[in-house]
């Protein structure tokens, strides 16, 4: 284990997987010599050349479409969006080609693509650059969604996506690069898609998330605790695959669940969990389902306007207080 | 070329009052205060998010909004306060909208990259690369549907020519005649790849060609030249044949943004375009070829100096948006 923050921990994941696959390669704006807008690829260009750490024009839709085609080819694409709000660019790359190809071509072709991106809000970028756009790619069948929320996932996941077969929207929080934890150097550490972890084990009320949120919902879990109130915190790690399971073993035992995510409230990933949980528990319910997140507006750039249009602790301990 | 260009530039120098030669100088003199301010608020944490400054790059605002009318639109990009100030915009409105207040220019909503007024015809910095292009022709449409007498300056960096919305508003601007000037601000980088890293034609003004619609490459530091070769295109665009392309060659003399310390390229290279510096040459022109004394242009330094200051203070002391209205405005009954 080393400490290491969650940028760091991404390099690692792409170094140790381009040196066990030659088929791995990078291609973005500025990953190379620029060595990323979020310094994930620093270093990649001068250790392994520009064949396999690719700079490219700005250019999104055509820098996802050849990763598919390259994809196709048999190689391994690392695809970077510098910032997610740019993949709506690219967007019919990804859901008609990326997330169609191996369905429509009667399971015959394979799209194994990662395509990394930074999102989230609460660094005064405006409307146009603050954006989480998870429940877009969420919606769409046959593509992959992965949220990491700490290093270990960040590094343990990214390998994983490299591995399977599938094309990944992974989505990095733009909050959390900084942030350190305990990572497994083991170049063979990998997260599995598709199983969430409970962070934190409690008995009164289920508290659900992933991305930068989770760690939000792990500050009022202890403001809860403070007040008496027992919160059980998941990490869902992938929203596609979604380990519903994991969340209704919990409200089983809870039978009170509030979903926390930085996307827009309406049409969020928040109501597709939410219907879940209603679905498969809804017997075991004592409340309603809350949601905490985004307020419905474009990001605005003042300061303040800003913090109040972003979920935050406070609001959690005030969701729970509402089911409890 | 090269010297056509250099020859219709004269003529225009010869055309312009002194008056409007000083409003330019003015103008340049502005914007740079205007950024260096703005860089040192940033430092002070009074600006925050992304800011990209237009330093050194004056002259391609200054001149080719004088060579629009005052009726005639401007779309730009998140490099714009120096656009948006040369379309008239107040330095306060300006300032305020950087510092995230009500008084903004966008209410305190849009901050450095977002900047917008109707009235001016301003419409607009847009952070997507690419992203203004197919605005600006959609204006034109408007104007050449409602025949208005109006044309449409559209600015952008180099790091738009390899995206598909450049390619798609030449072709239909062109297809169409819409009354509309693209100028490519050509500062030789995006963020810090090189345009012949970036592009597969480094003559960025070529991209014309396979458009049907004339193409030229001015001298970005040089303010009448810009000039000159926006009003030639807008009266094109105004007798209804249709759009231009301009690549301004230039440079921009801080970092990508101010988050970049612009490691990427050398001190020599930044020394040299240093030494174009389009205020410091106009000035000299203004000096030793239009006879104006020093201490004229000294007083117009002073003055915009004043300017950029109570710009600061009226941002400073202004009220910040109400919480309440966090949700006003997201649709037009609000
Ligand atoms: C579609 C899109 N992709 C990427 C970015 C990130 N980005 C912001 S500015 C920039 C470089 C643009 O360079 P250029 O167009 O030459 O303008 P300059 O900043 O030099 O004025 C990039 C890549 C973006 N804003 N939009
Ligand atoms: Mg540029």
């Amino acid at each position: 284990m080393a400490l290491i923050t969650y940028r760091e921990a991404l390099n690692q994941a792409l170094r140790e997987e381009l040196d066990r696959d030659e088929r791995v390669f990078i291609m973005g704006e500025e990953v190379g010599y620029f060595g990323g807008a979020f310094k994930v690829t620093d270093g990649l260009i001068a250790a392994y050349g520009e064949k396999r750490v690719r700079d490219t024009p700005i250019s999104e839709l055509t820098i996802v479409g050849a990763g598919v085609g390259a994809a196709m080819g048999g190689l391994r694409p690392v695809v970077e969006l510098m910032t997610i709000n740019f993949a709506l660019l690219a967007i019919d790359q990804i859901v008609n080609t990326a997330a169609k190809a191996r369905y429509m071509f009667g399971g015959q072709a394979k799209v194994p693509l990662v395509i990394r991106a930074p999102q989230g809000g609460g660094h005064q970028l405006g409307a146009q650059h603050s954006q989480s756009l998870e429940a877009y790619f969420l919606h769409c069948p046959g593509i992959r969604v992965a949220v990491p929320a700490t290093a270990a996932d960040a590094k343990g996941m990214l390998k994983y996506a490299l591995r399977q077969e599938d094309p990944v929207m992974f989505l990095e929080h733009e909050s959390l690069y900084g942030l350190k934890g305990e990572v497994p150097e083991d170049g063979e550490y990998l997260v599995p898609f598709g199983k969430a972890n409970v962070l934190r084990e409690g008995k009164d009320v289920t508290i659900v998330s992933y991305s930068k949120t989770v760690h939000d919902s792990l500050k009022a879990a202890e403001t809860l605790e403070n007040q008496g109130t027992d919160a059980e915190v998941i990490d869902l790690r992938t929203l596609n695959p979604l380990d519903i399971g994991t969340v209704i073993q919990s409200v089983k035992k809870t039978a009170r669940a509030v979903v926390v995510y930085e996307g827009w409230l309406t049409g969020g990933a928040g109501a597709e969990i939410a219907s879940r949980i209603y679905e498969a528990a809804f017997d075991d319910l004592d409340a309603p389902v809350q949601r905490v997140a985004s307020a419905d507006v474009p990001m605005p750039y003042n300061r303040h306007l800003e913090a109040a249009a972003l979920p935050s602790p406070g609001q959690i301990v005030q969701a729970v207080e509402r089911v409890m | 070329m090269a010297l056509e260009r250099e020859r219709l530039a004269e003529r225009a120098m010869h055309r312009l009052a002194e008056g409007e030669l000083l409003e330019l100088y003015r103008l340049m003199t502005l914007i740079r205060r205007f950024e260096d301010k703005v860089a040192e608020m940033y430092t002070r944490g009074k600006i925050t998010g992304f800011c990209h400054l237009y330093a050194g790059e004056e002259a391609i605002a200054v001149g080719a909004i004088h060579g629009l009318y005052d009726k005639d639109y401007v779309v730009s990009t998140y490099r714009e306060h120096g656009h948006c100030l040369a379309k008239g915009a107040s330095p306060r409105a300006v300032m305020a909208e950087l510092f995230g207040k009500a008084t903004g220019i966008s209410k305190g909503r849009g901050g450095s990259m977002h900047l917008f007024d109707p009235v001016l015809r301003f419409m607009g910095g847009y952070a997507i690369v690419g992203g203004g292009l197919p605005i600006a022709t959609g204006l034109a449409l408007s104007i050449a549907y409602k025949e208005d007498p109006e044309v449409v300056c559209c600015f952008f960096g180099d790091g738009a020519l390899p995206q598909g919305a450049f390619h798609e508003s030449l072709n239909m601007a062109s297809l169409w005649k819409l009354p509309v000037i693209f100028v490519c601000e050509n500062n030789f980088y995006g963020m810090g790849t090189l345009v012949q890293n970036a592009i597969c034609q480094e003559e960025l003004y070529r991209f014309a060609d396979p458009y049907k619609i004339p193409g030229v490459r001015v001298d970005g530091m040089d303010v009448i030249e810009v000039y000159a070769a926006v009003s030639e295109a807008a009266a094109r665009a105004r007798e209804g044949k249709g759009p231009s392309l301009i690549e301004a060659i230039t440079y921009r003399f801080r970092g990508h943004s101010m988050s970049d310390p612009a490691e990427y390229r050398s001190k020599r290279e930044e020394r040299i375009w240093q030494e174009r510096d389009p205020i410091k040459r106009f000035r000299n022109l203004l000096l030793h070829e239009r006879r104006i004394a020093p201490a004229v242009l000294d007083k117009i330094d002073q003055e915009e100096a004043a300017v950029v200051d109570d710009a600061v203070k009226f941002a400073d002391e202004s009220p910040e948006p109400p919480l309440s209205e966090l949700t006003k405005n997201v649709y037009v009954e609000d």
